[in-house]
């Protein structure tokens, strides 16, 4: 759809982007990692947040740094730094996620000198009143620390702005996610990918009015009559390989949700309007369905994706992990199991950028659709 | 006359640790007791190895600890099998070894010792890794008992004072956590002298490891893998007390009469990552062979490092600090720090690292301490590839070959 080409060569690019916005816009630009990482309050600073997704391009260059058992996303991000692709960056924002992502943050600090570097120690429990609390002075500290950084004022008002903008956001690419679901074949998963991804990137004000637009005239659009399509589901860490998408749907599939950090769980959730706004902020980090690092509850994350699972009226759900994400390998044998007892059909690919052999992944996608 | 004993090599005798056998006793009596707690009534605790164990003590709480678990099935050779047997449940094989061969011999009470002893609760301090996290919760959710999750935020440059009010506020959660688990009140005055206990522990472990400082060493850091069970396990007791001042004493007679645990000590090593557990006689024999004696090591010294925060007279006040910034949970140039602090300490000629694929969190970031190193001490660094537990990933000609290779330079230099 040519209304998503706008989000592909974004998303294709993401450094000349940031560079022309940089240039045209006299902006800053901050860099971070991770879905947790409160992005309302460096939109409220003035600047602008930037996932960074990692090229997969010259990923070597990371290798006098990281072993060959650290995931590609973040020996990718390293190689992007040292080669100069991120040298546009005003700073690097490293949420606490993961063991990876945890060492990625010293090595970053030791070796690069663009910018400002700024921690969010995070905590890893969600599910009590002290972690709460903690949590939201961390956000706290990070407001006051960015303002040095960046060396702005944050105010009241351009925090309640920036969630405004971001609820209105999240909202919108929840319904696109919905009418997916309700019409799959009004939206191909690789512009939806695309979407979200180029919502981590793209000056957020002009992003927010593209999607409400797209998303007036899909409204607009009656529902043509369902396909026989195999209805999947998406689960998984952040995807860094958008042919996948495509790849899944080439073999006759529909995706009809995408539980990833670059997908559903990215947009999940919505900012309370009232009390302390920091806090309100950090209120929707902390409710929504956590990231495997986390903790809330044992089956919390499991019965989540049962319920998705279901909601859709999905036939299958594929496991689309990254090589070498600890995390989400932990939880795929209790999840699976869960699966198993409400009797929805699963698959586990493990995912490498750059993508091993197209082949071989759909010979199994082939393979696992034909048994639904 | 083959079937006659051979005599013992007087050499050999000499040189081997005469408290190795109490330390049996000890670790078999300990085994003994939690295995048995379902009669005598005792709880048992499952807790991670730089989890805060003082006040499962000062409870009376038997703790239990799976990595151990996860050294001894590395050391008696049954980690491939059993995490072969996880990989079937579904655990890929990238995951933490001792999560994996742990996991695989919970339903099965498989492993050396027939399994652990079940647990009533399970208390995980995430200082050392994120992976414990997911093995807490796996074990939680197959024995169905509560877990507790000491919350250490990573001090990359920093022990901020948000994190500080948070870990210490946890200290009273988890005592709570364990008066509900236990129906019991915390004794105050129990607690101190535990508190008391565990420092006076930490410090003669500490005097252990520094008796290597003399030249020869009269014990090496293989030697210190051995000896670390009980400052694990056991911190906190008298027990531990006792045993350190009895190996610490064996240790100054071992200098005084100059037995050194390599005969002609010429290389003075330093070990960092945790030991290849299936390898470590191997190991031991092979530097052994080159005159070569791992004199430290960062991991065994590890559960003494950060005395600095601790205060005797508020264990508990102080604890959240001290557990907060042990050597895992700091950024990698503080760990480059330490490990220079520690090859000037002992005369280090050079350093071998363990890029242990089950350890991410120990292991990424050693590239940048080697260079750190080279930069500011001219040390050279060996990598050895390999894998605490999983023997697969172990290739022995090729560490083999490495070893000699790195020995060659050690010999140019002298």
């Amino acid at each position: 759809m040519t209304e998503f080409q706008l989000f592909h060569d974004i998303v294709t690019d993401p450094f000349d982007y940031a560079r022309n916005w940089k240039e045209a816009n006299r902006r800053k630009i901050v860099g971070h990692f991770c879905s947790y990482t409160p992005e309302e309050i460096i939109h409220a600073a003035g600047a602008l947040p930037f996932r960074i997704f990692g090229s997969g391009e010259a990923i070597s260059r990371s290798d006098e740094h990281l072993q060959a058992y650290s995931c590609s996303f973040v020996r990718s991000a390293l190689a992007d730094a040292l080669s100069g692709k991120l040298a546009f960056l005003d700073g690097t924002v490293f949420p606490h996620t993961c063991d990876t992502i945890q060492r990625l943050s010293d090595i970053w600090r030791i070796n690069l000198t663009f910018g400002f570097h700024s921690d969010i120690g995070l905590p890893v429990k969600l599910d009590t009143a002290s972690a709460r609390e903690y949590l939201k002075s961390v956000f706290k500290k990070f407001k006051n620390e960015l303002s040095g950084h960046l060396d702005c004022t944050i105010t009241t008002d351009d925090l309640q702005r920036a969630a405004g903008l971001y609820n209105r956001m999240r909202s919108d690419m929840k319904q696109m996610f919905d009418l997916r679901r309700e019409n799959p074949s009004l939206i191909s998963s690789n512009d939806l990918q695309a979407l979200v991804k180029a919502s981590m990137i793209m000056d957020r004000e002009v992003f927010s009015e593209k999607l409400s637009a797209i998303l007036r005239d899909l409204s607009a659009i009656k529902p043509q009559p369902s396909q026989s399509l195999k209805r999947l589901v998406l689960s998984g860490g952040m995807c860094n390989i958008p042919s996948v998408h495509s790849l899944i749907e080439d073999c006759g599939a529909a995706i009809v949700w995408d539980d990833s950090c670059s997908g559903a769980r990215y947009f999940e959730g919505s900012i309370a309007p009232h009390g302390d706004i920091i806090e309100s902020i950090a209120e929707r980090y902390m409710d929504k369905i956590e990231c495997p690092a986390k903790h809330t509850d044992l089956f919390r994350r499991g019965e989540a994706l049962v319920n998705i699972a279901k909601n859709n009226k999905a036939d299958g759900v594929i496991f689309l992990f990254l090589k070498f994400c600890d995390p989400h390998a932990f939880d795929y044998p209790y999840v699976k199991e869960l699966l198993v007892k409400e009797g929805i059909a699963s698959m586990l690919l493990e995912i490498e950028a750059p993508l091993p052999s197209e082949e071989q992944l759909k010979t199994r996608c082939q393979a696992f659709l034909e048994t639904l | 006359m083959s079937n006659e004993p051979k005599p013992a090599d007087p050499e050999k005798e000499k040189r081997k640790i005469k408290s190795v056998g109490k330390m049996k006793e000890i670790m078999t009596g300990y085994y003994i007791e939690a295995k048995t707690a379902e009669q005598t009534g005792k709880k048992v605790a499952w807790i991670t190895s730089g989890g805060p164990v003082e006040p499962l003590i000062a409870m009376d709480v038997i703790p239990v600890y799976p990595e151990n678990h996860g050294a001894m099935i590395g050391a008696s050779k049954m980690g491939s099998d059993l995490c072969e047997k996880a990989e079937s449940m579904g655990y890929a094989r990238d995951l933490c070894s001792y999560a994996r061969a742990d996991i695989a011999c919970a339903p099965i009470n498989g492993g050396p010792i027939g399994g652990l002893p079940k647990p009533d609760m399970l208390v995980c301090c995430n200082n050392i890794c994120g992976t414990v996290l997911k093995w807490y919760q796996v074990q939680a959710r197959h024995f169905g008992v509560p877990l507790f999750i000491f919350d250490t935020p990573f001090c990359h440059t920093e022990f901020s004072a948000e994190a500080r009010r948070y870990v210490r506020r946890q200290v009273d959660e988890y005592i709570e956590f364990l008066e509900g688990v236990c129906a019991s009140k915390m004794d105050v005055d129990r607690m101190h002298q535990v508190g008391r206990l565990s420092l006076e522990g930490q410090r003669l472990w500490q005097a252990v490891l520094d008796t290597t400082m003399h030249k020869p060493a009269p014990m090496s850091a293989f030697d210190a893998f051995f000896h670390l069970a009980l400052i694990v396990t056991l911190r906190g007791t008298q027990t531990v007390v006792d045993y350190y001042t009895a190996l610490l004493a064996e240790m100054k007679t071992r200098i005084e009469n100059r037995i050194s645990a390599v005969p002609k000590e010429t290389y003075r090593l330093l070990w960092d990552n945790l030991p290849i557990w299936y390898r470590t006689r191997w190991l031991s024999e092979k530097f052994a062979a080159h005159e070569a004696c791992l004199v430290a090591d960062t991991y065994t010294s590890a559960w003494c490092g950060t005395m600095k925060y601790l205060d005797e007279a508020d264990f508990l006040g102080t604890m959240a600090e001290a557990y907060s910034r042990i050597y895992l949970n700091i950024g990698v140039d503080e760990m480059a720090r330490d490990v220079i602090a520690m090859i000037d300490k002992y005369a280090a000629d050079g350093v071998v690292m363990h890029s242990n694929r089950s350890c991410k969190p120990y292991s990424f970031g050693q590239y940048d301490i080697k260079k750190i190193i080279q930069r500011e001490r001219d040390v050279p660094v060996l990598l050895i590839e390999a894998d605490m537990v999983d023997e697969r990933s172990f290739a022995e000609s090729q560490v083999d070959t490495r070893i000699d290779a790195f020995m060659e330079v050690l010999e140019n230099r002298k």
